[in-house]
């Protein structure tokens, strides 16, 4: 365990982006916050959370896949592939880093997606413990532990300073690069904030959000419940659930001609939107019940179904501050599940 | 207020008014409700919801909902009432098939800003006069309801509804000089260069979930442009900054004149982008070119943007200043 | 850098056939000749027109063919559209085999096969009956009901006519939904067709083309006393990647384009009837 006093956190970020660019947390103008690169004078918000997840640096909204050039009847692909520079976020909280396991779990598979590849290859991830979770918080529900994250390295802020862990060969030489500013932490500073957190956490509305009668192996029983109907009525069909949920990880792929020769560029998509799944003859999906309820049993079914019983929820609680209507994944586990009348 | 519509609705499916009403529905934390349709006494009783945060404009859902057979009684706040009678000039809703219950409102909160206010872990919210009581994991917290109004509340435009077919609560005035131009004017003030900068501050932000558009009543059409693939012009991200501009500058054309104002665009972002902005610079553009407008005021009323006259300003002299 | 699926190869169309008035059939070899690489039975791959769009089209050809690969394509979207406009000598780009095939390697082995198809939906057969030809001492008896709309618009007629009515052990059945002049074969749908024909239990059905004639035929082989077991189809679903990472091609927890798109019948039962 290592400390860093408060005094210095300036000089860590530094120590730490003379070599690597390093995103964090920062207010924007309207008081959110969203990862921005540190320099000078960056000043790291006090949020508990960004707007937006940090799946962003792994699988960002729109990337180039490759070009092409077009002549007559002839076609050359151009391999627009790079490598990724070494690049720190520092600040991800506990349910962002369970989702990099989420998404890994499905683009470092067989095919291996190498855009994403080369990101989480060059990525380190510093993940700061929550000290005051919001109302709106359920990662306990998941396994998550808000109060220990995963991540290369994990940090808590503690009335000691910030204690730092490395957990990873990446976190190790990370740290390394700080060293001069670091001091042996003791454990006992990091357990006290823990225990203030996991405090909070028990006190937490969702804390005892139960996930019985969901998960692997329900199809059968939640796919044709009459619920759906009302749990979906007002929804918009609009993607703001989808891009601020840090493990939806659905994307179109789209082409662009640039004048100069066609870009292949993919984006994130939503299984909420009409032509999620729209062919040229029909759709499988046409009604927006249908795609709502899609959206839903992925993470609460079909995805525990492929991953051993993991939830493809990390109960971030995004989608629950910024669902147009409060709609959320939290109400229709209440309304299907088993124990949560 | 919330009994004594919990009431009327449970004697109009009493009565046969209608089948089902339309109105919101309580959440996890009283501030996230969720509109619902209520088919039952008991559906009424357990759920229905009317309080400072009951803020989603419910006409937009009647387009839909007054085909789905059987008459539907909705509740409409006075500006809820502007996009009814818009939708109804547009031929979008059947008069016949729906109720619409008047409900006074002196404004919904945002709860943005109670957050940004430092008030966390919300469990609960009361009205006690016109003060918020919020109840959190660590405490009562107790906020002036002026200080949590949202922004469209702030330069509300009318507290008198448009139409309805029978009042709960008092049908108030239309607001004169609501101050609801004092941003597009300090953004008129602004050099081309400097508003440049604001609104590409602001665009830069979109994720383009399509909430604004799939929120707006006036946004209506049966398959929209951007999602058109034929057009040429649907995207799901935008590929440009120029893009990210022209979605919602697009947009903002597509509504000039039919826009109501009632601001559920702004509301709705999750960006938290003030896309009201660009609606309310078209509305007061066509004021100062067309006379005096309100979209949603009356139905009968042919909108400016739809009818010619001989007298209409030409092109050159609406470009303005170009400083 | 690792290989990346999602960046194609370039294949040259070297002839485009005309099988009915909407379905041409392409031929594609790698630029410095033959395939671009080689596939199972089934298996399917994604054409794109750069600019236009990409999409997922079962390999007609059988992977016994070593020249070229063929796609057979019913005019119907932008890509479609594109397709049938170009001319031999045109690159277009080619990613795959995705998918998984028709079990010809094991459980299909010594089986009498009953292949049952509908307009298009012959094109993904296509490949297994022709691999079943080039490897006919694996195989027991083939039959093969197909049915269209009209005669023109039998897919490969003079393939089935020259080459598979002459196999030995193969049955060829063709049926059209309307009497036509010119035409003394049999008139009518195929779930019926299949009916009359009553075949025999023992035999394997592999079945595609469109949903109505699926479902009609499904119901059809179970009442003359199929099981649901014996019974593979082929399925299609908008596809963006091809490996089960874009998310919109499930049927409840399976990806059609990896899970599938050959499933059994009983699979099939399994899963949310979302499709």
């Amino acid at each position: 365990m290592k400390r860093l006093s408060f005094a210095r956190l300036n000089e860590f970020f530094a120590a730490i982006a003379a070599s690597n660019a390093l995103y964090l947390p920062v207010d924007n103008s309207k008081g959110k916050a969203e990862y921005k690169k540190w320099q000078e004078g960056t000043e790291m918000s006090r949020q508990l959370n960004t707007l937006r997840s940090a799946k962003d640096f792994f699988f960002p909204q729109t990337e180039n896949l490759m070009e092409f050039k077009m002549d007559g009847k002839s076609v050359e692909v151009i391999d627009t592939r790079r490598e990724a520079e070494d690049f720190v976020i520092f600040g991800v909280r506990a349910c962002d880093a369970a989702s990099f396991k989420i998404l890994d779990s499905v683009y470092l598979v067989d095919p291996v997606d190498s855009y994403y590849k080369t990101r989480r290859e060059h990525g380190v991830v510093v993940t700061l413990a929550c000290a005051r979770p919001a109302e709106t918080c359920f990662c306990k529900v998941f396994g998550i532990d808000a109060a220990d994250p995963a991540g290369d390295v994990t940090a808590w802020e503690t009335d000691e300073g910030l204690m730092l862990r490395a957990n990873t060969e990446k976190g190790e030489k990370l740290l390394s690069l700080t060293a001069a500013l670091l001091e042996e932490g003791d454990e006992r500073a990091v357990e006290a904030a823990q225990e203030k957190t996991r405090e909070i956490i028990e006190k937490l509305p969702l804390s005892s959000l139960s996930t019985e009668g969901l998960g692997a192996g329900k199809t059968a029983e939640l796919f044709d419940r009459p619920e759906w109907k009302a749990l979906s009525e007002a929804c918009l069909g609009c993607g703001t659930c989808t891009f601020v949920c840090p493990t939806c990880q659905c994307y179109d792929v789209r082409d662009f001609d640039t004048g100069n020769g066609i870009k292949r560029f993919r984006c994130w998509d939503s299984c909420m939107y009409s032509d999620f799944t729209l062919m040229a003859h029909g759709n499988s999906r046409n009604s927006q019940v249908e795609r709502f309820r899609q959206r839903f049993m992925h993470k609460l079914v079909y995805y525990p179904d492929r991953s051993g019983g993991t939830f493809g929820c990390v109960g971030c609680g995004r989608c629950l501050s910024r669902c147009p209507i409060s709609m959320n994944i939290v109400k229709v586990m209440k309304t299907l599940g088993g124990k949560n009348k | 207020m919330q009994e004594l519509m919990k009431k009327r609705a449970i004697e109009l499916l009493a009565d046969g008014t209608c089948d089902r009403v339309l109105g919101w529905e309580k959440g996890d934390f009283a501030y996230d409700q969720t509109p619902a349709l209520f088919h039952t006494a008991e559906e009424l009783r357990a759920s229905f919801v009317y309080n400072g945060f009951s803020a989603a404009n419910l006409s937009k859902y009647l387009v839909k909902e007054c085909r789905a057979g059987g008459k539907i009684a909705v509740f409409l706040k006075p500006c809820d009432t502007y996009s009814f009678n818009q939708l109804l000039a547009e031929h979008r809703i059947k008069r016949e098939m729906i109720y619409v219950i008047g409900v006074a409102c002196d404004g919904k909160a945002d709860v943005e800003k109670l957050k940004d206010a430092g008030i966390d872990g919300i469990t609960d919210i009361r009205e006690e006069g016109e003060c918020y009581v919020v109840s959190t994991i660590y405490g009562d917290k107790t906020v002036k309801k002026a200080e949590a109004l949202a922004e469209r509340c702030l330069n509300c435009k009318s507290r008198k509804h448009m139409a309805y077919d029978e009042l709960i609560g008092e049908s108030g005035e239309v607001v004169p000089n609501s101050g609801r131009f004092d941003m597009v004017e300090q953004l008129e003030a602004m050099t081309p260069d400097e508003r440049y900068e604001f609104w590409r501050g602001e665009l830069s932000r979109c994720i383009r979930c399509n909430a604004c558009r799939n929120v707006c009543p006036a946004c209506t059409c049966e398959q929209c442009i951007f999602d058109n693939p034929k057009s040429g012009v649907a995207q799901k991200a935008a590929v440009n900054s120029f893009e990210e501009n022209m979605f919602h500058i697009i947009r903002a054309f597509h509504v000039a004149g039919r826009c109501t104002d009632c601001g559920e665009c702004s509301r709705v972002c999750p960006e938290h982008i003030p896309l009201h902005l660009l609606n309310r610079k078209f509305i007061k553009d066509v004021n100062s070119f067309y006379g005096e407008y309100q979209a949603g005021e009356d139905p009968a009323a042919r909108p400016p943007l739809g009818r010619y006259e001989k007298n209409d300003i030409e092109p050159g002299e609406a470009g303005g200043n170009r400083a | 850098m690792n290989n990346e699926t999602l960046i194609p190869y370039v294949g040259i169309v070297t002839e485009i056939t005309q099988q009915t008035p909407d379905v041409k059939t392409f031929r594609v070899e790698a630029p410095g000749g033959g395939k671009l690489f080689e596939h199972k039975p089934g298996q399917c791959a994604m054409l794109s027109v750069p600019g236009i769009s990409e999409a997922m089209i079962s390999i007609t050809s059988s992977p016994t063919n070593t020249e070229y690969m063929e796609f057979s394509v019913k005019k119907c979207g932008c890509l479609t559209e594109w397709l049938h406009a170009m001319e031999v000598g045109q690159m277009i780009t080619v990613r795959g085999p995705y998918g998984r095939n028709f079990p010809v390697y094991d459980e299909l082995l010594g089986k009498d096969l009953l292949f049952v198809a509908g307009g298009i939906g012959l094109a993904p057969l296509r490949s297994v009956i022709n691999y079943v030809r080039d490897n006919r001492d694996k195989f027991g008896t083939v039959d093969i009901v197909y049915g269209s709309r009209s005669k023109d618009d039998l897919v490969y007629y003079k393939e089935i006519v020259e080459e598979w009515c002459t196999t030995e052990g193969f049955n060829v059945h063709l049926t059209i939904d309307n009497p036509q002049e010119g035409w003394d074969g049999h008139v009518g749908f195929v779930p019926n067709f299949v009916k009359e024909l009553n075949p025999d239990l023992k035999k394997t059905v592999l079945m595609c083309g469109p949903p109505i004639m699926i479902k009609f035929t499904l119901a059809g082989l179970m009442d003359l006393g199929f099981q649901k077991e014996q019974v593979y189809t082929t399925m299609e679903l908008r596809m963006k990647c091809g490996i089960g990472k874009c998310g919109r091609c499930n049927i409840g927890n399976k990806y059609v384009c990896k899970d599938g798109p050959v499933f059994r019948f009983d699979e099939l039962d399994e899963l949310p009837n979302e499709y």
